[in-house]
């Protein structure tokens, strides 16, 4: 058991010494601090903040609006609105269902949606196809913290003659705040991190974002693309993406522990 | 100013909408993809787009039983890898670790289960296949090629064996976790009661804690499993793309999620392209609509047979 253990941990920990040591030498100010010049595709000056603030762009928007809708769904599914009703039973069902669904399947969906809308390719397309992505996740990670909030809590807002929702925005979603918080964050990891995702539905560009109908780069395509160039100099900009986007999913995910662990003013043991 | 029994009731309905929208949503994806791919399927019947093997669509044929094959190695190595490992690790993270070293490795692998997929990719393209290709490959072939499954000619390392691999290093962290929950929601009693009359730690595992926890389990081979099936890009840089039916570990392969990938958005000119394609993603929808659903039955079957 234990040999089994330290091959996993061996197995993950190669991965972090692969990325860095690769990433490092080519990880210069340039790189973060520039969009592709030209010729930058066979080997010539520029770096990839196109892709870096693109990445920021789409993983925001989208898991912004996911917040927006799966905040009232997570409340929805407590039991002073749909409780054990048949429809919060099938609604669970529903974002199992929607969280198995493999992302590129989002992708080919969200384009197929958009070519039906008339949206090319764009930030908007993207943040759309992520959307989707990310909501199961976020609504179903709510719906457990919500539903852990002590029911006497909410019991004691009642009695005081409180309406549900005064009840829910002033007692549980204060109550719940780390636990939100931390869905959120974890929920920006994965929409930052999706490549296949956003394949068919973002496109790519060179120009850093600037419109909601223009394309979009991406760093987890930009690793896809620069590694599959034949030039050595290209695919070592691939490595040094590719640190880039473990070093921003890494932070987002330690950020998320130690809010967890700091947020913790209004919440009552 | 509106009153509060009205706001209250306003966003009681907004928030039901919500949650029907999600319902909606499942409904609409599976219906739009099924629309998109009703011309192909019009034209030929399920079970030959499903179980043939000629895939030439400039001719109009488009048999998915080499994506489908290639999908299932891929999954089912990464599955065969990685389940023995994890839970042999989260029954030592449960059972027997320190509760320092649980303290350590818990939080280090949730962290992990962040890393993009992509990222996952690069790891296999300059780790995992040159070790395919100047160690595997090469000792397999001088030893144990008599094992038909084992014999290839293929040698550039981009094979469903580094597709497994980079899979199973991939779903670790998400097996682990939810596994190794499950087994810490084993209430003590039960160990402490086994323990009481003679049992030793193994047996005590082995009978109570495995059983106890055995729906839970599967649960968290179930997660790991639809997370493994649907990945694409990981899979795509690392398994070679070539549409045959694979016969040994180490052909390359092509799975269903990287078909979509590599030729969705671009082939849109050949006539029925698109509704393969969205074929083939309708079928990824459909295995793991099954899957979520045996999982949903394992765990209402546990509850309700539970003490």
């Amino acid at each position: 058991m234990r040999l089994s253990l330290l091959i996993v941990l061996g197995g993950l920990a190669t991965i972090l010494i692969v990325t860095l040591f690769k990433g490092l030498p080519a990880l210069t100010l340039e790189m973060v601090t520039q969009g592709p010049q030209g010729g930058f595709y066979l080997g010539k000056g520029g770096g990839i903040l196109n892709a870096i603030l693109g990445s920021l762009c789409l993983a925001g928007g989208a898991t912004l609006i996911a917040l927006l809708i799966s905040l009232p769904i997570a409340l929805f599914l407590q039991p002073e609105y749909a409780g054990r009703t048949r429809l919060a039973t099938f609604a669970r069902f529903s974002l199992d269902v929607l969280w198995g669904v493999p992302s590129i399947v989002y992708g080919a969906f969200g384009f197929t949606l958009m070519v039906y809308l008339g949206i090319r390719a764009s930030l908007l397309g993207g943040i759309i196809a992520l959307t989707l992505l990310v909501l199961p996740i976020m609504a179903r990670a709510m719906d457990e913290v919500v539903r852990s909030v002590p029911a006497e809590l909410k019991e004691s807002s009642y009695t005081l003659g409180a309406t549900r929702l005064e009840t829910s925005l002033g007692v549980v979603v204060r109550q719940a705040l780390p636990g939100i918080c931390t869905a959120v964050l974890l929920s920006f990891g994965r929409a930052i991190g999706d490549a296949a995702s956003v394949l068919f539905t973002a496109g790519y560009t060179d120009s850093l974002p600037s419109s909601l109908l223009r394309p979009v780069a991406s760093l987890p395509l930009t690793v896809f693309f620069q590694l599959g160039t034949p030039f050595p100099k290209v695919q070592e900009r691939a490595y040094a993406a590719a640190l880039v986007l473990t070093v921003i999913v890494l932070t987002i995910s330690i950020l998320s522990r130690l809010l967890t662990r700091s947020f913790t003013k209004h919440i009552t043991k | 100013m509106l009153s509060r029994a009205l706001r209250e009731r306003l966003s009681s309905q907004l928030m039901q909408m919500a949650t029907l929208f999600t319902i909606l949503l499942t409904l609409l994806i599976t219906l739009a993809l099924y629309l998109k791919s009703k011309p192909i399927l019009d034209l030929h019947p399920l079970e030959q787009l499903l179980f043939s093997s000629s895939w030439h669509p400039m001719k109009g044929e488009f048999g998915l039983l080499p994506f489908i094959l290639g999908t299932l190695w891929v999954t089912g190595l990464a599955m065969i890898l990685s389940v023995p490992l994890c839970l042999l690790s989260a029954m030592y993270l449960s059972e027997y670790a320190a509760p320092r070293i649980r303290a350590w490795v818990k939080p280090l692998i949730d962290l992990l289960a962040g890393i993009p997929s992509v990222v996952f990719g690069v790891w296999g393209v300059l780790f995992v296949v040159p070790l395919v290709k100047d160690y595997i490959v090469p000792f397999t072939q001088e030893y144990l090629s008599f094992i038909p499954s084992l014999a290839t000619t293929n040698t550039t390392g981009y094979s469903l064996l580094a597709g497994g691999v980079v899979l199973a290093v991939m779903v670790f962290p998400f097996i682990i976790s939810v596994a190794e929950e499950v087994l810490c929601a084993v209430p003590g009693e039960l160990r402490a009661a086994s323990l009481a009359v003679g049992a030793t730690k193994w047996q005590t595992i082995k009978h109570v804690v495995l059983r106890k926890a055995s729906p839970g389990l599967i649960a968290a081979v179930v997660l790991g499993f639809s997370r493994a099936f649907g990945e694409t890009i990981a899979v795509l840089m690392v398994v070679g793309n070539v549409a045959r039916i694979p016969t040994s570990i180490f052909d390359a392969a092509y799975p269903l999620p990287a078909l979509i990938a590599n030729n969705y958005g671009e082939m849109l000119s050949v006539p029925l392209y698109d509704s393969a394609l969205l074929l083939a993603a309708l079928v990824l929808l459909s295995v793991n609509l099954v899957f979520t659903i045996l999982a949903r039955v394992v765990l209402l079957g546990a509850t309700k047979r539970a003490i």
